[in-house]
């Protein structure tokens, strides 16, 4: 993503953002609320249209839908329709992808998913949706995931299953980009972090690279470090 | 296209198995039967029901639809991260939402008729009334779908699309006796035509009452039409008048779909 740009109203949401996930890596987009982060993934996908900047991939833009045959994409909150069971919504997204037989039904297995996708979606509990949420995501094998905050509304177990699926994907190739509140958890998984607060990057590299720079050990008290030191030369 | 019927037949299967419309359907199958068994004849039933026709239908298609919308905003953000084209995605969304309702109401409709072997006598009048109310639904899942796309915000798309189906209902026709009161010395007729084109619900009214002998239950514009056009010619131009009036708000919302930062 080069030099993107939105403004929604009067407020600047993103100004100037290039973003280049690291192929084979997790990136995580951290930053406060209204950072921008959820702006920065949906212009990503293509939901959203920035106002200045261009996104590129896979050697195309997102304006061309073929691309997102190799995505993976988990929101934040899941909803889907109410009167369709489980399996049906899984039949339906796999027909929109056309026939592909190499299903990734890991997670269905991990998370117990399996007697749960024949009743109807609204006698679902939320952390059953977003576990779905999640298996939909990594069903297709995709080259790119995006994972806004994936973690939220999942218990720990699920959680942790989840964070392993992560690694294994990771493992295997693909480029991870996700956004979290919970820093201990992008500790555990990522290798780069992007910090975005009032819609600029502040500050983008390894883990290692933030610790050095703020001197601090914990990420949580890295990013304290950085939200301080920015807000307190940020022209206001 | 594809993409559209494979959304479709999905959706046509969630919105089947909601409980309003399946209530809706009920309350209408029931008030069929109900004036058909008590109610006399086909063609009054006909009658009666024209009423019911000409402002639930609307109502219904019009609530149901843009609450339908806003209530899968999340899914369909899901849908569009799929390899999936946005034309197709809405041409998807809104057959799913309209065409189980307009083939709901045909069949509730229809199915009292048949087993009160009364649909033999009210022909073409039953026909009509059918007609009325597959493009009613058609025209305002449209307008219900402009509105949900116009605004985020679920309290303002609902009034938008509340404010649509009133004034086709009640502030038209107030409009129209006002006109008619103002300039009651003139002559009014051409402009009363035009003046139909301008309302769906007005244009349905016109259909029915083409097919059925009551001149005094018309309308002011629909004793003009009958007269100007005939029945033949009127129902041509009617049914003509009402598909535009479902491409044309349908289309605006393809476009809004296609442009819209989700």
């Amino acid at each position: 993503m080069f030099g993107i740009s939105k403004r929604f109203g009067r407020v600047q949401v993103l100004d100037d953002v290039t973003l280049v996930p690291a192929p084979g890596k997790v990136t995580a987009v951290l930053g406060p609320n209204a950072a921008g982060k959820s702006t920065l993934i949906r212009i990503l996908l293509g939901l959203t249209r920035p106002d200045h900047g261009r996104v590129l991939i896979a050697g195309g833009t997102t304006e061309d839908p073929g691309w997102r045959a190799r995505l993976g994409y988990m929101p934040q909150a899941a909803r889907f329709p109410e009167n369709l069971t489980g399996r049906e919504v899984l039949k339906l997204i796999r027909d929109l992808r056309g026939a592909s037989s190499d299903l990734d039904e890991e997670l269905i297995e991990a998370f117990d998913l399996e007697p749960e996708l024949g009743k109807p979606v609204r006698t679902l509990s939320g952390g059953t949706r977003q576990k779905l949420n999640a298996a939909v995501a990594f069903l297709f094998r995709p080259a790119l995931l995006v994972l806004d905050e994936p973690t939220a509304g999942l218990d720990p177990i699920a959680a942790g299953q989840l964070k392993a699926k992560i690694l294994r994907a990771r493992a295997a190739g693909t480029t991870a980009l996700l956004t979290s509140h919970v820093l201990g958890e992008v500790e555990e998984l990522v290798d780069e972090i992007v910090f975005l607060l009032d819609g600029r990057i502040r500050f983008q590299g390894s883990l290692c690279h933030l610790r050095d720079l703020t001197g601090e050990h914990r990420l949580e008290r890295a990013v304290a470090a950085l939200m301080k030191r920015e807000r307190s030369c940020a022209p206001r | 296209m594809r993409t559209a019927l494979k959304i479709l037949r999905y959706q046509l299967q969630d919105v089947a198995r909601s409980r309003g419309v399946l209530i809706y359907l009920l309350l209408l199958l029931i008030t069929t039967d109900l004036l058909l068994r008590f109610g006399g004849g086909g063609p009054r039933a006909v009658i009666s029901l024209l009423n019911v026709v000409l402002t639930l239908v609307p109502l219904v298609a019009v609530v149901f639809g843009t609450m339908y919308l806003y209530s899968a905003r999340e899914f369909i953000e899901l849908l569009l991260a799929q390899p999936v084209g946005r034309r197709s995605l809405f041409l998807g969304l809104y057959g799913g939402l309209a065409l189980p309702l307009a083939i709901g109401f045909a069949l509730v409709v229809f199915l009292p008729f048949l087993w009160h072997g009364a649909a033999v006598a009210a022909g073409g009048a039953l026909l009509a009334l059918i007609l009325a109310g597959v493009l009613l639904t058609l025209v305002f899942t449209a307008v219900a779908a402009l509105s949900a796309l116009a605004s985020d915000d679920r309290a303002r798309g609902l009034a938008r699309a509340l404010a649509a189906w009133l004034a086709c209902t009640v502030v038209y026709d107030a409009g129209v006796l006002l006109v008619v009161m103002l300039f009651g010395n003139a002559s009014l007729e051409r402009p009363l035509l035009g003046l139909v084109l301008l309302n769906p619900v007005d244009l349905a009214r016109v259909l029915l009452l083409l097919r059925l002998d009551v001149a005094a239950l018309m309308g002011y514009t629909g004793a003009v039409f009958s007269r100007y056009l005939g029945s033949t010619t009127g129902s041509a131009l009617t049914v003509t008048a009402l598909l535009f009036w479902t491409v044309a708000p349908l289309a605006l919302a393809a476009r809004r779909f296609g442009r819209k930062d989700f």
